[in-house]
């Protein structure tokens, strides 16, 4: 069954029912509010040469050109030529562009959500320098505001807003939290009232990863950091960021900052969680309005610093060899590239790089949400073959990542394609490597 | 008034008039939208990132190490054909000292049988670019008319301007006519399509590469 606008009905959840004419609406009323003079250069500077296509792994995979990374932004560049470029009146006398339709929109909501991980793999290699990423981003913003981001998304994102957590789940977040300090014997501080380091967990972790969960609290423990959970600010990822809901973003978001100034905290430590990073370092302060009165790291950052200082001290681990997968929104969009490969250097791991690492690493597959997205499955199965084929190459025995989301989608991979390899998280081999006293008090 | 006269006069200067307005209104035009402030916390300093958005300026001309094995000879393609365009345009002594008339400098050129074998190569490089976008299934399915038109008129450009070195084609003032009239259709069109990059290109690469560098990421 579809809509008016020939988009299925079980792709979109029924709060998101719109007419055609309302979700153009919305798209170009959240599309308005989206382009600014950065974006405009971005749409103007495109001299189609198909350039960027050759960067991203949907395209690699399938050598199909509609995932194209510009060819992503059409619509909103066709709209952006028609109603808001300074020849947009010449454009729309002569009826040169023509004006964005529901058709297209829906059309575009595979192109912008499932074949899309916001990876910014492509912004590295337009020989104009245009961030294509940042476009998708925006044009993800307008497709929310149509009522288009699928169905898993915008429920995701509704859920997390109002309740703080992504998903109803059998226990409270907060109990099940306090259990896994109970299970792996780690003391789990929550809701103190003042802490010098703030700590949130990926939802992620929780569900599928309780030593993660056990691993960020030894590591602290070990430091003796003054730090804490806090229950109304526990889950450190951002499905308002996934599904294109900037303001969505912001109420996710505001709650960990308003936590993290209650506790009068100096860092809010992000967990292994890719895209909680680019949404807390590099976006929550524009959606707050002002400067973040803390810093924000992600814990790899964090203790790469710790050992530098010398409160850190590793033992050395039996990894074997060892390979490493790069988080994009860490490392790519985020810039944290040295501080997991100084901790495993401290634990004496001599890594066997991927072909393709560091800012260069091919997305997991799974970020932007495309993980979450039922339907996208049989093309991200395809698509990360390649990445797959990559750390098959290395010879690695182990294969390490800091991103939980990342870590989820290999292993979704290895039981997919009965893969051979196991990934674990750098955090984890952390805390097992743990040497000294290291606790400052 | 003869089509050589019309061209090099009153065409002239309403294609650059054209020109100049337009090319100022189109940069001017988006630059007046909202700007917004980034109010995360830079990881470089701005001394840093500055810098590093001047270095992308020069390293994006070439793919990274990476890519360079699917999309190495696709832009040396590219940048051949710009290359020999340069060349025509700026090392011909008959453009020289047209540019002279307008901007009151002067520098030497290149021997005319050099420029002709230049303009030559270039114009078969640009049959290749064209042939590459009808044949390459991701640029045929970018490319409109701004594309085809674009390489159309500068096609037109280098044509006219071989025709009229080698003497081919009927009368020399008539080629020579044609020839700069199609420059004078080239400035009207240059606001309103691509050849725009050519003003974009090098603030682009700059405000990408800072921005990327802020964060301290690689550009």
């Amino acid at each position: 069954m579809s809509d008016a606008t020939g988009v299925l009905a079980a792709d979109l959840a029924p709060e998101q029912a719109k007419t055609p004419e309302a979700r153009v609406a919305g798209a170009m009323h959240g599309f308005a509010q989206e382009i600014g003079a950065l974006s405009a250069f971005r749409l103007e500077s495109c001299i189609h040469c198909g350039i960027c296509a050759d960067a991203c792994h949907f395209y690699i995979a399938t050598e199909d050109p509609q995932y194209t990374p510009v060819w992503k932004v059409e619509p909103f560049k066709q709209a952006y030529k028609r109603e808001a470029s300074p020849f947009a009146p010449l454009y729309r006398l002569l009826g040169l562009k023509r004006a964005v339709t529901a058709d297209q929109l829906v059309q575009w909501q595979h192109l912008l959500f499932d074949s899309c991980n916001m990876c910014g793999r492509c912004s590295l290699i337009c020989p104009m320098g245009i961030d294509v990423a940042a476009l998708i981003e925006q044009a993800r913003h307008a497709m929310f505001d149509a009522g288009l981001a699928p169905k898993e998304l915008y429920q995701k994102a509704a859920h997390q807003r109002a309740t703080g957590q992504p998903e109803a789940s059998t226990e409270p977040y907060r109990e099940q939290l306090l259990a896994i300090g109970t299970r792996f014997a780690v003391e789990i501080p929550l809701d103190k009232p003042e802490a010098e380091v703030m700590l949130c967990v990926p939802r992620t972790d929780i569900e599928h990863y309780p030593s993660a969960v056990a691993a960020l609290a030894r590591v602290m423990q070990h430091l003796g950091i003054s730090r804490t959970f806090r229950s109304d600010g526990l889950v450190a990822e951002n499905y308002g960021y996934y599904a294109g809901g900037k303001s969505w973003q912001r109420d996710i978001s505001l709650r960990l900052i308003e936590q993290a100034i209650l506790v009068k905290a100096k860092t809010l430590l992000v967990p292994e969680c890719g895209h909680a990073y680019t949404a807390l370092r590099w976006e929550a302060a524009d959606l707050y309005g002002k400067p973040l009165p803390f810093t924000v790291r992600h814990v790899t950052e964090f203790l790469a610093d710790e050992l530098q200082a010398g409160r850190l001290k590793l033992a050395q681990a039996a990894t074997g060899k060892t390979t490493f997968h790069d988080p994009c929104q860490l490392v790519r969009k985020g810039g944290v590239n040295d501080a997991p490969r100084a901790l495993m250097k401290a634990m004496g791991i001599e890594l066997d790089e991927l072909k393709n690492h560091g800012g260069f690493s091919f997305c997991c597959g799974g970020g932007g949400g495309v993980l979450d997205i039922e339907r996208a499955a049989p093309l991200r199965y395809r698509t990360m073959q390649n990445k797959l084929r990559e750390i098959d190459d290395t010879g690695a025995e182990t294969f390490l990542t800091s991103c939980s989301d990342c870590r989820r989608t290999f292993d979704d991979a290895q039981a997919h394609f009965s893969w051979n390899k196991s990934t674990h998280s750098l955090l984890e081999l952390v805390a097992k490597n743990l040497a000294g006293a290291g606790n400052r008090t | 008034m003869d089509l050589l006269s019309f061209a090099r006069g009153p065409a002239l200067k309403v294609a650059l008039a054209v020109f100049c307005l337009g090319v100022g209104w189109r940069i001017v035009g988006f630059w007046l939208l909202r700007h917004r402030r980034n109010l995360n916390k830079p990881r470089a300093s701005v001394l840093k990132f500055l810098s590093e958005g001047f270095v992308a300026v020069g390293s994006r001309s070439w793919p990274h190490r990476e890519f360079i094995g699917r999309t190495g000879a696709g832009e040396a393609l590219g940048y051949s054909y710009h290359l020999g365009l340069f060349a025509v345009v700026l090392l011909f002594t008959p453009h020289i000292l047209f540019l002279g008339s307008l901007f009151g400098i002067t520098w030497p050129g290149l021997p005319s049988s050099l420029i002709t074998m230049i303009s030559v190569l270039t114009l078969t490089l640009f049959l290749a670019v064209l042939f590459r976008r009808v044949t390459n299934p991701v640029m045929r399915m970018l490319s409109n008319f701004d594309d085809y038109f674009s390489w159309f008129i500068t096609a037109l450009v280098m044509v006219t301007g071989l025709a009229a070195t080698a003497h081919i084609g009927g009368p020399y003032q008539i080629i020579l006519g044609v020839h700069i009239l199609s420059v004078d259709v080239l400035l009207i069109w240059f606001p309103f399509g691509k050849l725009m990059h050519a003003f974009y290109i090098f603030p682009s690469r700059a405000i990408n590469g800072a921005l990327l560098a802020r964060k301290g990421a690689v550009s």
